[in-house]
């Protein structure tokens, strides 16, 4: 392929497949050009509804994925998948094996799926995606560590996925991973078991949102996921996260398998943050990309300040705090001194 | 751009069942540095294709071992080719007799690895073989 990023960028909003895989290996592997490829196809964006499902190994995010697309395929949805496997910490390499529970979703020109190795930018890829013109994009991430909280960051509604017998109600504090979810699924929900899970978390969600616990009294016997959404639920201040049943296999039927519940769950989300002119949205939205300004910022300042710094400072300090002569707060001050020095060399 | 992860999707095409094969190379390309896509067995040639197409992959390797490479491998390397994917080269790994590997390489395949071939010669050889392409996609 002939690649300049403008053309490749030009090749991607046509709706070129092979352009749009390249497009990804580009943001992936940080290519020279793929900052200009970003910045091209970024006012494209800003349509696609991003969805992030993270969970412990096993849990059935893949399958539960799978389910989830070819619903929104009966919709009319185009979706773009995500699959991201963890790197060996050992030799960089990785085995990405999420499209083995993916299979039915081959042959649709309406899916594109991607596997990734939890190496490079999340978000440059879910850009892509976004801009190549994708209704939905569903990122799919292993809960262990910090990724959850990568994704929690780039999705606009993460769900937590869950199963029986992965360990008790205090695993699922532990975990942390319940405050990142905008909707709790437990999957695997015909198994022995399913119903402590799902007590555990009801009991986790009382604990970490008190105000539930009103409603939940004048709607007992069917607490949440089960409830249509009002008025009032879009104009709650607080959002709290539904718990849903699924059983993601084949033999699980639509009247059974809980992924319209899940659905339903995810676009009241949606409608919770897009209500009122998607004043919380947009409130979210400026975390972000403040956030994401600031990341950027800061390695942009860094490097310029290392750039900056006089051959050998930075070892000497290294030096002189190794041999306890200055403090690292010291160094640092010193540190910050010569690259100011070294920047302004008239003292401007 | 040498020290970016090769991608390679291995794939098991047709109907026969035996993947440990497949999955002992997975595991030693996993360990090489590579990245792989593993899509599991009973693999069409359209899909192989269009996993190819969509994980952007440096190359294609197959485990055939049921005998039907003569059937299968041409119409791949040709589905493959119609998606586009004519510069990303296809290996082949399984039970493929010997009087074979002529037609083979006719049908594109660069590479065979037959039993007993140690891992770290078929590490080597993809590594050559994506290397001879010099295909920037990094």
């Amino acid at each position: 392929m002939t690649d300049s990023a403008p053309s490749l960028a030009a090749a991607v909003l046509s709706g070129s497949r092979r352009a749009l895989a390249r497009a990804l290996t580009w943001v992936e592997n940080e290519h020279p050009d793929s900052a200009a490829l970003l910045s091209t196809l970024y006012p494209h964006g800003g349509r696609a509804w991003v969805v992030g499902i993270t969970g412990a190994p096993g849990t059935g995010k893949s399958s539960l994925v799978t389910a989830l697309a070819l619903r929104l395929r009966q919709q009319g949805e185009t979706v773009a998948i995500l699959a991201v496997d963890p790197t060996s910490p050992f030799t960089g390499g990785a085995i990405l094996g999420d499209r083995i529970r993916m299979r039915d979703l081959s042959g649709d020109s309406g899916v594109f799926i991607r596997s990734m190795a939890t190496r490079g930018s999340l978000g440059g890829l879910i850009r892509v995606l976004d801009a190549a013109g994708f209704d939905r994009v569903l990122v799919e991430t292993v809960g262990a560590g910090q990724s959850e909280v990568d994704i929690a960051r780039a999705a606009q509604t993460t769900v937590v996925v869950e199963a029986p017998g992965l360990g008790d109600d205090v695993q699922a504090i532990k975990a942390g991973i319940l405050e990142i979810a905008d909707v709790l699924a437990v999957n695997k929900a015909d198994r022995a078991g399913a119903e402590n899970t799902v007590r555990a978390l009801r009991a986790m969600l009382e604990l970490g949102h008190p105000t539930q616990r009103n409603r939940m009294v004048n709607h007992h016997g069917q607490r949440m996921s089960a409830e249509a959404p009002t008025q009032d639920d879009h104009e709650a201040e607080l959002w709290v996260p539904p718990l849903v049943r699924t059983v993601a296999t084949r033999e699980a039927t639509p009247e059974n398998d809980g992924i319209g519940d899940l659905l339903d769950a995810i676009d009241r989300h949606r409608a919770h943050l897009t209500h009122a002119d998607g004043d919380k949205l947009r409130q979210r939205q400026r975390g972000r990309i403040e956030g994401e300004l600031l990341d950027r910022l800061s390695h942009a300042l860094m490097a310029r300040l290392l750039a900056a710094l006089p051959a050998g400072t930075l070892e000497a300090a290294i030096d002189d705090v190794q041999s306890r002569q200055r403090s690292p707060h010291h160094a640092v001050q010193s540190l910050l001194d010569s690259a100011g020095k070294a920047a302004q060399p008239n003292g401007v | 751009m040498t020290d970016r992860a090769i991608r390679i999707l291995i794939a098991k095409p047709g109907l026969d069942g035996h993947d440990r094969g497949a999955k002992v190379i997975a595991r030693a390309l996993r360990d090489a540095g590579f990245e792989v896509i593993y899509t599991g067995l009973r693999q069409t040639p359209e899909m192989i294709a269009e996993a190819a197409l969509q994980e952007d992959v440096d190359v294609v390797g197959l485990s055939i071992l049921s005998g039907a490479h003569q059937t299968l491998v041409p119409v791949i390397r040709q589905t493959m080719n119609a998606h586009d994917l004519a510069d990303v080269p296809l290996i082949l790994g399984g039970i493929i007799p010997e009087q074979d590997h002529a037609e083979m390489a006719q049908a594109g395949v660069e590479a065979i690895f037959g039993p007993g071939t140690s891992t770290a010669d078929i590490v080597t050889t993809i590594r050559r073989i994506v290397a001879e392409r010099g295909e920037p996609t990094a």
